[in-house]
């Protein structure tokens, strides 16, 4: 809080307030803190509120919780393959990979030349803004409405999956990426610019090579996402893969030690994925300093 | 490239995508979306209805977040390097976010199905897992990105553990912590829809419901309603992040 109030004392926009009173301000309510305050208050507010008025249903909190505690000690520690073997296993989370990385390439292509187009500094304000609005409306719709969308005319399944969960991850993509161009200095542009290097030539020669470990980095994001994505859709959209597997554990064969085995691919591969990404991110840092 | 390009083409044959299906089908999806996914007069009749939905969905949302975030605050101030107490801690703490974290929503969600039934417990404690192993690890690197002077000074002028945590490095990394938790409810709506297809609750099972009896109309009102309050709360948040950071 005092940090807050020191620094906007000196605040370039209101010097006058030190001429304007003789009085010593006491106040320390800025507005940066005033807002914090406020945010916190709605939201514990909002929590309050949606307990009080939260749907039961004659749920048993208590016993829920308890067997919640059972359920995990039958998952983690009595884990067993009854519909499916060790290798078919192996499959079903390759396919969920699979998924993964289909979206994630297809998501990354378009958005690179979308990203470009919407970065202020590489194209004009009208279209950089369409483009803005376009996919802000994109990832406003959840993954799984996209996929049902399209599963009317593709039919459910993989392909509806995977057109569907491109669309999310280009306008995840496309955000991320021209996000990083536009963080590129104006000069080096500019001087490329004078010195007659059209368009494309800006951007293969300066733009996405200052960018790349940026690019990269949010690419890997979007892939762990996107793993975890695949997942839910095998679940709610019939895409097939580890999710539907499942989903057809929990729903159809009520089977927990099953969903335990389950559980225990999608760690595995959930974490490895997380050990790369933070190696990926600290060469980054490292490649930065 | 080559290999990038032989990936690929082995996941399309692992997926059992059809790429030429698939890129066809966009356009006619287009076109099915033109002629039959916009709302119509008969579904503004229940517009009420979907309101008090997306309200409980969105209500769910927060909460699990908030409540994450106060159980994310302790296990992250244990588990960051700066503030840690004991490394036991520290690994522990960390050790019990990576878990929650890395099983995904949709999993949690059917996991729970079994303790908890179609019921809207089973989403929010679903999407509190995720939140709090998300908020852990993003709190613990927003600790170690702020703490690191400032305890050393304190340390140094002889202030005790708690006084350094409450006085210093809390509220100077408030600012910072908001910023993800309004990140997290923004994520945490998606995830209820989706959440809420799988257990039968909230905003997710309306759409469910008008979409598998074929009222598309009514089904383009759901998206049409999530779109536009996803919107707001990200102008609305932005507009914070704006001014405390």
């Amino acid at each position: 809080m005092e940090a807050n109030s020191v620094k906007s004392d000196v605040s370039p926009e209101k010097p006058y307030r030190h001429y304007k009173s003789n009085k010593i301000r006491v106040k320390r309510l800025t507005k940066p803190s005033l807002i914090v305050r406020l945010t916190l208050g709605i939201l514990i507010l909002l929590t309050v509120y949606s307990f009080i008025t939260i749907d039961y249903e004659s749920v048993d909190l208590l016993g829920g919780i308890a067997a919640t505690i059972t359920n995990f000690k039958t998952m983690f520690f009595a884990p067993h393959f009854s519909n499916f073997t060790f290798l078919q296993g192996l499959y079903a989370v390759m396919i969920t990979m699979g998924l993964a990385l289909l979206t994630t390439v297809f998501g990354a292509v378009i958005a690179l030349f979308l990203g470009l187009w919407s970065a202020e500094n590489l194209s004009s304000g009208r279209i950089s803004n369409g483009i803005k609005g376009f996919v802000a409306i994109i990832r406003a719709v959840p993954t799984v409405l996209w996929v049902l969308i399209f599963a009317v005319s593709a039919g459910l399944g993989s392909v509806a999956a995977i057109i569907g969960m491109t669309f999310h991850s280009m306008g995840y993509l496309v955000k991320a990426y021209s996000e990083s161009f536009e963080e590129l200095d104006k000069g080096v542009i500019e001087a490329l610019r004078a010195s007659g290097a059209n368009w494309w030539q800006i951007v293969v020669q300066a733009v996405i090579p200052s960018s790349l470990t940026y690019l990269v980095s949010w690419t890997f994001l979007r892939f762990e996402i996107n793993f975890a994505v695949a997942i839910a859709m095998g679940a709610a959209a019939g895409a097939g893969g580890i999710g539907y597997d499942m989903f057809m554990a929990s729903s159809y064969y009520y089977d927990l030690n099953e969903i335990g085995t389950i559980t225990y691919y999608i760690l595995a591969f959930a974490i490895l994925l997380e050990i790369i990404a933070t190696r990926i991110k600290s060469n980054l840092h490292a490649s930065q300093t | 490239m080559l290999l990038f390009c032989a990936v690929s083409y082995g996941a399309m044959i692992f997926t059992q995508f059809n790429a030429v299906k698939g890129f066809t089908s966009i356009p006619s999806a287009i076109q099915w979306g033109i002629s039959n996914f916009y709302p119509a007069a008969h579904s503004f009749e229940k517009l009420p209805a979907i309101l008090n939905k997306l309200l409980e969905t969105i209500l769910t949302a927060i909460a699990a977040s908030t409540i994450a975030a106060v159980f994310a605050l302790f296990f992250s101030v244990f588990g960051s390097k700066i503030t840690k107490v004991n490394n036991i801690l520290s690994i522990m703490s960390r050790g019990v976010a990576t878990l929650f974290r890395n099983i995904d929503v949709a999993a949690w969600a059917l996991i729970l199905l079994f303790s908890f039934g179609q019921s809207v417990l089973t989403g929010y404690f679903a999407l509190f897992f995720v939140s709090f192993g998300f908020l852990t690890r993003a709190f613990i690197e927003v600790l170690d990105e702020v703490g690191e002077s400032s305890v050393e000074a304190l340390k140094a002028t002889g202030a005790s553990y708690p006084m350094i945590i409450l006085k210093s490095v809390i509220p100077s990394s408030t600012p910072q912590m908001i910023s993800w938790i309004l990140f997290m409810i923004e994520i945490n709506i998606r995830s209820a829809t989706l959440v809420g297809i799988l257990t039968g609750t909230g905003i997710g099972f309306s759409f469910d419901l008008y979409y598998k009896n074929l009222d598309y109309n009514t089904a383009s009102l759901v998206v049409l309603t999530i779109v536009v309050s996803i919107l707001i709360l990200e102008y609305l948040s932005n507009y914070v992040r704006r001014v405390i950071l």
